[in-house]
């Protein structure tokens, strides 16, 4: 963070977190989106390459390509094989990674910014996005163990859980669908050739770039980085999300604690009752040990050890979900109060002292979401690639001041309706 | 790719370390305060660490140290239950808090106006803790499902329960640090009190803030809120060092999974002096030859090389208050034995003690030793806890540059030297293998939550 910029933190808390980080955006030439933040006080050079190629994007019963072709860019590319790849990267104190999601796959790069070790990173860095050679033992070797994982990850309660959730709430839909042995057993390299050919390109790319370097440095990495991308093809409509119907889905499990989901699609980035859906879902179960789901479930009744709820936007509604784990005998009464605490808030929304706390956690606290370039990468990553305002930290504590408490009801009724409604409950007797 | 170490090493002198930071003040009642400045971000973190931990407990009452950790949030004679994290959060913090088998502490991270109001409730709750048989009645019950959560439905978990249960017999690092459950259901609120009353004092307790602070701001204000505290006599505490192991010592877990699992564990010295002591540093390297990173060899050889294990790992910690362990542990890949892999683990080890290290594997992890450093900046909890534990361990702060230097002086020829002494031909004898067999779900039972004394019999 530069001098100028640690100002303006300063004053951004003394008149409440109004003004705060200076974040550039351009296109860069190769057609990818780029944002950038300068900040020289550690030599650190932070990047996140996002793209449109996320799980949504696999072909129907091919599910786990995004998360493979993925793992695979760093299996071998240009003319370096997997383990050159991991020594460069190694001998340099630099470290690569990601990760993906229904909506994108991010290749992430942490390095020194001294010239010689950010040169020799970045250069993997494009190699691996735009030369990735997929070779077919790597693959077949990948493809086993993640059909391994899969099938240790069907024996544990709260694998099973989020898998049958997301299956329950997007019935018929990618958000819903979990890889499997046979859809990863159908997976070719041809598969992982067309996957990445047409979806890492630079124009489905956005680049995050945090820390130690010019902006004169950062066009010249953004556009190096994205320029040798395959052409890709252009965003095509995403199949719509239909809600599902109220139901229970019960799975046996000799689990000693039942693990217990309840939601439905609720939200995507850009809604407008997205700050009125965090306020309020800050006092019902989003606000740690003070929501009301934290005192009546587990510092009331001691049901549970973790007990929660959060709405996750995406490109399509996310979800919105509350989740709790707690002994089996109990499972029925934990639940009744989960869902109590739900149609209470749904109902009547947050009192005024709730509302006035929620807020000023969320507007005091921005301070806290920023103070790191990890963090901040994380926000220029999420505000590029959906497209939010430039302007989205500094409005944020704006926005969350102007919600009332009948915003939030009006919100929560909008988006949580209770015949769409679903419960997974993994282990219940 | 040769590392320009100039370069690097001038990364660890950022302009922070050009001056005495950290800071240090003692208080007359014997609690030291740590203080780090970092001006980049207006915000801190606050954190209380209390020598007492997990391995302090007495048999029957496991899990005590945790337990308390969750009542401190209940209450004093002047801060309703739950009114701590109340404030913090009111504040736009977070907070919570850790026990291991060495130390419990609490922490905060605040916008920086926040701190002496922080300082001030966790100076409160240091002396004036409020418990109640009301308060604990339903706390445990907590601990509880935790234990549920952590434990009991996580085979993995088990499997290191049963690991660090049967590789210590009279070390109290055997115990696990959550607490047997029958403890648990044994524990009644007069335990955590008593726990209380003996650990918890400045005088065995140590502050530490990291952030946008003036230092000397920090050493005033912890004199009027910690400073007022009366130090206490504390309970005497045996070494209680394990009797010598004479043979290796095997343990299985049945639990619900597909895969395998394995967990190897020696017995290897840890770290006393920072300044003598080199075979712990080697200990370190080692473990990083095996494990630090994607290019270490347990990932290249049995996981890509050999395709013989889904996963592989070492580790190895030499700071810490009690005894140390090397640890090797992994699943085998899709038709591959644990008999395999853990044939396969000797091999790694049997190969560095015939043939030792590459000169360059060494290097690689003296690299990513200084750039984690310069990593580790970015974040004000990760330098919070890089001080907490190594003080826990009874170090100063102070030393902890040293042991750098020191990891990055060791040689390949040392690194083959505790391999040889550690991992050699009567190395079994200071072995314990536990190992995870898997039972079909469908065949597993719903175990029952009943409390063991009261089980229904029929």
């Amino acid at each position: 963070m530069s001098r100028i910029f640690l100002a303006a933190l300063v004053m951004a808390v003394s008149l409440a977190a109004k003004a705060g980080v200076q974040i550039q955006h351009w296109v860069a030439p190769s057609g990818a989106r780029v944002y950038f933040v300068e900040s020289h006080d550690l030599p650190i050079l932070d990047i996140d390459a996002s793209f449109a190629a996320g799980g949504v994007y696999a072909p129907a019963g091919k599910t786990g390509l995004a998360g493979l072709t993925h793992g695979l860019l760093d299996g071998g590319a240009g003319d370096l094989d997997e383990e050159a790849i991991s020594a460069r990267l190694s001998d340099i104190g630099a470290r690569m990674g990601g990760s993906v999601d229904d909506d994108r796959a991010a290749v992430t790069l942490r390095t020194l910014s001294y010239l010689k070790e950010r040169e020799a990173a970045l250069d993997l860095m494009r190699l691996v996005m735009t030369q990735p050679a997929f070779p077919e033992t790597v693959l077949a070797r990948e493809k086993a163990r993640t059909i391994a994982a899969i099938q240790e990850a069907d024996t544990k309660p709260d694998a099973i859980a989020a898998k049958r959730f997301a299956a329950a709430i997007y019935p018929g839909h990618p958000y819903g669908a979990s890889a499997t042995a046979e859809t990863v057993g159908r997976i070719g390299r041809d598969d992982l050739v067309a996957f990445h050919r047409d979806y890492y390109s630079a124009k489905r790319a956005t680049v995050s770039i945090v820390g130690d370097v010019s902006r004169e440095e950062a066009e010249r990495i953004a556009q190096r980085l994205t320029e040798s991308l395959p052409a890709g093809i252009p965003e095509t409509p995403l199949p719509a999300v239909t809600l599902p119907k109220a139901e229970t889905v019960k799975v046996a499990h000799p689990a000693t604690q039942s693990h217990i989901h309840v939601g439905l699609p609720a939200v995507k980035r850009g809604d407008p009752d997205y700050f009125a859906l965090i306020v309020g879902n800050y006092t019902l179960g989003g606000g740690g040990f003070v929501s009301r789901l934290m005192k009546e479930v587990r510092e009331k009744r001691g049901y549970a050890y973790s007990v929660y709820s959060y709405f996750a936007p995406k490109r399509l509604a996310g979800p919105f979900e509350i989740g709790l784990q707690t002994k089996r005998e109990q499972a029925g009464d934990a639940l009744k109060v989960a869902s109590d605490v739900l149609a209470g808030f749904i109902k009547d929304g947050p009192t005024a002292a709730e509302l006035a706390a929620a807020k000023k956690n969320l507007i005091d606290g921005m301070a806290l979401r920023i103070d790191s370039n990890a963090k901040l990468l994380g926000h220029l990553s999420t505000i590029g690639f959906f497209g939010l305002p430039l302007t989205y930290l500094d409005d944020f504590p704006v926005k969350v001041a102007a919600v009332t408490a009948q915003d939030v009801r009006e919100a929560f009724a909008r988006h949580i309706k209770p015949e769409h409604l679903v419960t997974v409950i993994v282990a219940g007797d | 790719m040769k590392m320009n170490k100039a370069v690097l090493l001038a990364a660890l002198l950022l302009p922070g370390s050009l001056l005495a930071n950290p800071y240090e003040k003692q208080l007359a009642n014997g609690m030291r305060v740590i203080v780090k400045e970092d001006h980049r971000a207006p915000t801190v973190v606050h954190m209380v660490w209390y020598r007492a931990g997990a391995m302090d407990e007495k048999d029957g009452t496991s899990g005590v140290a945790h337990v308390l950790e969750h009542m401190m949030f209940k209450g004093t004679e002047k801060v309703k239950a739950g009114e701590f994290n109340r404030i913090v959060a009111e504040a736009g913090g977070r907070d919570n808090a850790f026990t291991s088998q060495d130390y419990t502490a609490y922490f905060q991270i605040v916008p920086k106006a926040a701190l002496p109001k922080v300082m001030a409730l966790e100076a409160d709750r240091m002396a004036n803790l409020r418990l109640t048989p009301g308060e604990f009645g339903s706390e445990i019950k907590v601990v509880m499902e935790e234990r549920r959560m952590r434990t009991d439905d996580n085979p993995q978990s088990l499997v290191h329960e049963a690991l660090y249960a049967a590789a210590f017999r009279a070390h109290p690092y055997r115990r696990p640090i959550i607490g047997w459950m029958d403890d648990l259901e044994h524990m009644t609120w007069q335990d955590a009190r008593d726990w209380y009353r003996h650990w918890y004092a400045p005088n065995n307790a140590y502050l530490l803030v990291v952030g946008d602070v003036d230092h000397q701001q920090v050493f005033r204000e912890a004199e009027r809120t910690f400073g007022r505290l009366k130090a206490k006599a504390l309970p005497e505490r045996k070494p209680q060092n394990d009797p010598e192991q004479m043979g290796i010592k095997r343990v299985t877990v049945k639990a619900p999974a597909k895969l395998p699992y394995l967990a190897m564990a020696w017995k290897v010295p840890k770290l006393k002096d920072v300044d003598h002591d080199r075979e712990s540093f080697a200990l370190d390297v080692l473990a990083g030859v095996l494990d630090g990173g994607d290019a270490a060899r347990l990932p290249r050889n049995l996981v890509r090389g050999r395709k013989l294990a889904q996963s592989a790992s070492a580790g190895y910690d030499g700071v810490v208050r009690g005894e140390a362990l090397f640890t090797l542990s992994g699943q085998p890949a899709e038709g591959h034995s644990v008999a395999e892999l853990e044939a396969a683990l000797r091999e790694e080890l049997r190969r560095i003690r015939d043939e030792g290290v590459q000169e360059e594997e060494l290097a690689r992890i003296k690299t990513q030793i200084i750039a984690s450093q310069v990593y580790k900046r970015d974040s004000m909890m990760a330098q919070a806890m890089e001080i907490g534990h190594f003080e826990a361990s009874g170090f100063h702060w102070r030393d902890y540059d040293k042991l750098l230097e020191k990891l990055r002086s060791v040689t390949p020829e040392e690194v083959q030297a505790v391999a040889k002494k550690y991992f050699g031909d009567d190395s079994d004898d200071r072995l314990t293998v536990a190992v995870l067999d898997p039972l079909p779900i469908e065949q597993a039972k719903p175990k029952s939550n009943a409390k063991s004394g009261v089980a229904v019999r029929h």
